[in-house]
């Protein structure tokens, strides 16, 4: 297991070399700058942005910006956001809670939901639960999150005008917050829960066939205890993993729903950054999001192997 | 079915009445009906039968084909200009009319008709689909087949590429890479072709594919390493059949209904990327209404007409619920252990 995980850690920090290699080409090739503005202001002579340019570094060759970006980067100095003028890991982090907050707790959410509807839907296949389950778990999945949110909005604050649909980061107090919350959670959590719920039902009703379950049924153990301690506890691990491999996913997906309450958190923080080609700062988020996948793809395979018994890497 | 009657050397004389020589059959007839129904159980006739008996993948098969045939030909039956700006068409609070007889969706504010819009914009978001899906499907085979049938250096080789693809952040890459690069594919395409809009959408394509076919690569190679050791490939081998035939003509049609299923869903996937990517506003320009781009242009109206953005939403979630239903019923019907 030691030797495996080295060796697991060495190529991932060659992969996310060779990604922070590709993302900040794609960043460093683009055409226009952060500077562009200046070039069409007929009061900032071309020689203060020539000086400026040099300044900040973007007259040098590709590979050596990248080189200074890296070292900078692996000190743990991001780089000063181009927009704000101010540290871009202050920046990105400011906005990290938000995010985390929203986000975490849909997943939180769909988790406790998925988990005991998947399992309940394999027990009782076909049956009407089983049913509804499904459909709304397809529902889940072909829902767009900007729809979900779309419709939500025009439910409960259009018509309704029960809760607010612009979220407002400076609000004090545990209800306003709440209430500000529950739209953009519920429609990460309905997006998140579909696709999990399926996976759960799928990863049960493999197990429930085998022959251990039918054992501990004929030794007379009742249902409940054959479900919840002996087919549970082996159709989760591969949900596990699963639920590790996904989580960095959600802080992409919460791009979309960020933009659409308008939540100051890292998915809006990108899209600006982006459109204001701030490199400093799509580059601490993009890499960062790829640093988390890498991370959790590690994470699962360690869960896997310590759930598993029968999983050994060596 | 009297005519394979007449056809028989043991037929009866041709009876009277056709219903009843159809009941009564000879035991000749009744062996050729069997064979004749052992013949129409092909592999596609067979998953075909299968697929029926799905009923809500049936009915998304219909919606799905609704949804094309409408948004294809609609304009045949719906022939409105959906980019005629008509200035008296604003409505008296500026964000359009309400629906009416005239206008099922009213008009927007720049008095242009919605569902005119609609129509044409689905045609864009459903080929951006079916393209990205099939670049990335095609990606992903012939990547995973190659690692698979080759084995050795050239697996290892693929498969940490496709690793690094696995790890790379899909959606901010994508909102990157659209951003920064559109305006300069669209004046490219805008001087060589006359047409700066095809820039846009081969961009979308292309980037959407690129960052999508790792699953079907790693499901394709797995498939590829348990085929190439069964007997079927031996055989093939033994008779001298040559490496790419071995590779598309014995081994690739085994891994075919895992394919299709894949493509299927990642129609649907590549759908609600674009509507994503033009939802944000970095995806196509306002002059190529499709449903996402429509969404973000309406979404600004979603207090005084909440009508004009469900419509484009509702037609994203509609299709691509028909096309998840289908890929189920799909994966029922080619998975052969689930043959009833």
């Amino acid at each position: 297991m030691g030797r495996y995980l080295v060796r697991r850690i060495l190529i991932s920090m060659i992969t996310l070399v060779a990604i922070s290699m590709v993302i900040f080409t794609i960043l460093a090739m683009a055409p226009g700058d952060p500077l562009s503005g200046f070039a069409t202001n007929p009061n900032v002579p071309p020689e203060l942005r020539q000086r400026l340019r040099e300044q900040m570094g973007l007259e040098d060759p590709v590979p050596v910006q990248y080189t200074r970006w890296a070292s900078q980067y692996a000190q743990g100095n991001w780089g000063i956001s181009y927009t704000t003028r101010t540290s871009a890991s202050d920046y990105v982090l400011g906005r990290l809670p938000v995010t985390l907050k929203i986000v975490g707790g849909a997943y939180l959410i769909s988790i406790l939901i998925a988990i005991p509807v998947g399992v309940i839907s394999a027990v009782k296949q076909y049956s009407w639960f089983d049913n509804t389950a499904t459909t709304f778990a397809f529902l889940g999945f072909s829902l767009p999150t900007f729809f979900t949110g779309i419709v939500l909005i025009v439910i409960f604050s259009v018509q309704l005008k029960w809760l607010p649909f612009v979220y407002d980061g400076t609000v004090e107090g545990f209800w306003p917050n709440v209430k500000q919350s529950i739209m953009p959670v519920t429609v990460l959590a309905l997006a998140g829960a579909g696709a999990l719920t399926r996976f759960v039902r799928a990863s049960m009703l493999e197990v429930i066939s085998q022959d251990y379950v039918r054992t501990a049924r004929a030794k007379g153990l009742r249902e409940q205890v054959v479900i919840v301690f002996h087919a549970m506890r082996n159709a989760l691990i591969p949900v596990v993993t699963i639920i590790a491999l996904e989580m960095p996913g959600v802080v992409g997906g919460a791009v979309i729903t960020e933009q659409i309450f308008r939540i100051p958190g890292i998915g809006s923080a990108l899209v600006q950054g982006i459109q204001e080609k701030d490199v400093p700062v799509v580059m601490a988020i993009t890499f960062g999001v790829a640093v988390l996948v890498v991370i959790f793809n590690i994470i699962a395979d360690v869960l896997y192997a310590l759930l598993d018994p029968r999983i050994k890497y060596s | 079915m009297s005519q394979q009657v007449g056809l028989s050397s043991q037929a009866e004389l041709p009876s009277a009445s056709p219903l009843l020589s159809d009941l009564a059959g000879s035991p000749g007839q009744a062996r050729r009906d069997l064979e004749a129904a052992r013949k129409s159980r092909s592999l596609w006739g067979n998953a075909w039968r299968q697929f029926k008996r799905h009923k809500l993948a049936m009915a998304g098969l219909v919606v799905l084909t609704i949804m094309i045939v409408g948004t294809f030909f609609g304009n045949l039956v719906y022939p409105r200009d959906e980019s005629f700006i008509d200035w008296s068409l604003t409505g008296p609070m500026g964000y359009g009319l309400s629906p009416s007889l005239e206008y099922p969706f009213g008009t927007d504010s720049l008095g242009r008709d919605i569902l005119a819009r609609v129509l044409w914009g689905g045609r864009i978001s459903i080929a951006v689909g079916l393209l990205a899906a099939l670049v990335a499907i095609t990606l992903g085979t012939v990547i995973g087949a190659t690692a698979g049938f080759l084995g050795g250096f050239v697996d290892s080789l693929l498969m940490r590429f496709t690793d690094m693809f696995i790890s790379l952040p899909q959606l901010p890459l994508l909102l990157l890479i659209s951003f920064l690069y559109r305006d300069d594919i669209y004046n490219f395409f805008q001087k060589r072709f006359g047409d700066g809009n095809l820039g846009i959408f081969v961009l979308i394509v292309l980037v959407i594919a690129v960052l999508n076919w790792m699953s079907t690569a790693r499901l394709v190679r797995a498939q590829f390493l348990s085929l190439k050791e069964k007997e079927f490939v031996e055989a093939a081998k033994s008779i001298g059949a040559r490496e790419s035939t071995l590779m598309f003509k014995h081994i690739l049609p085994n891994v075919l209904s895992p394919i299709i299923v894949a493509a299927t869903l990642a129609v649907g996937a590549a759908i609600i990327t674009e509507s994503s990517l033009s939802f944000l506003g970095l995806g196509f320009p306002s002059d190529v209404p499709t449903w996402g781009r429509l969404l973000f242009d309406y979404k600004d109206f979603i207090q005084l007409a909440p009508y004009q953005s469900i419509l484009p939403g509702l037609m994203i979630f509609l299709t691509v619920l028909s096309i998840n239903y289908v890929g189920d019923g799909l994966r029922d019907a080619l998975d052969p252990r689930k043959a009833r």
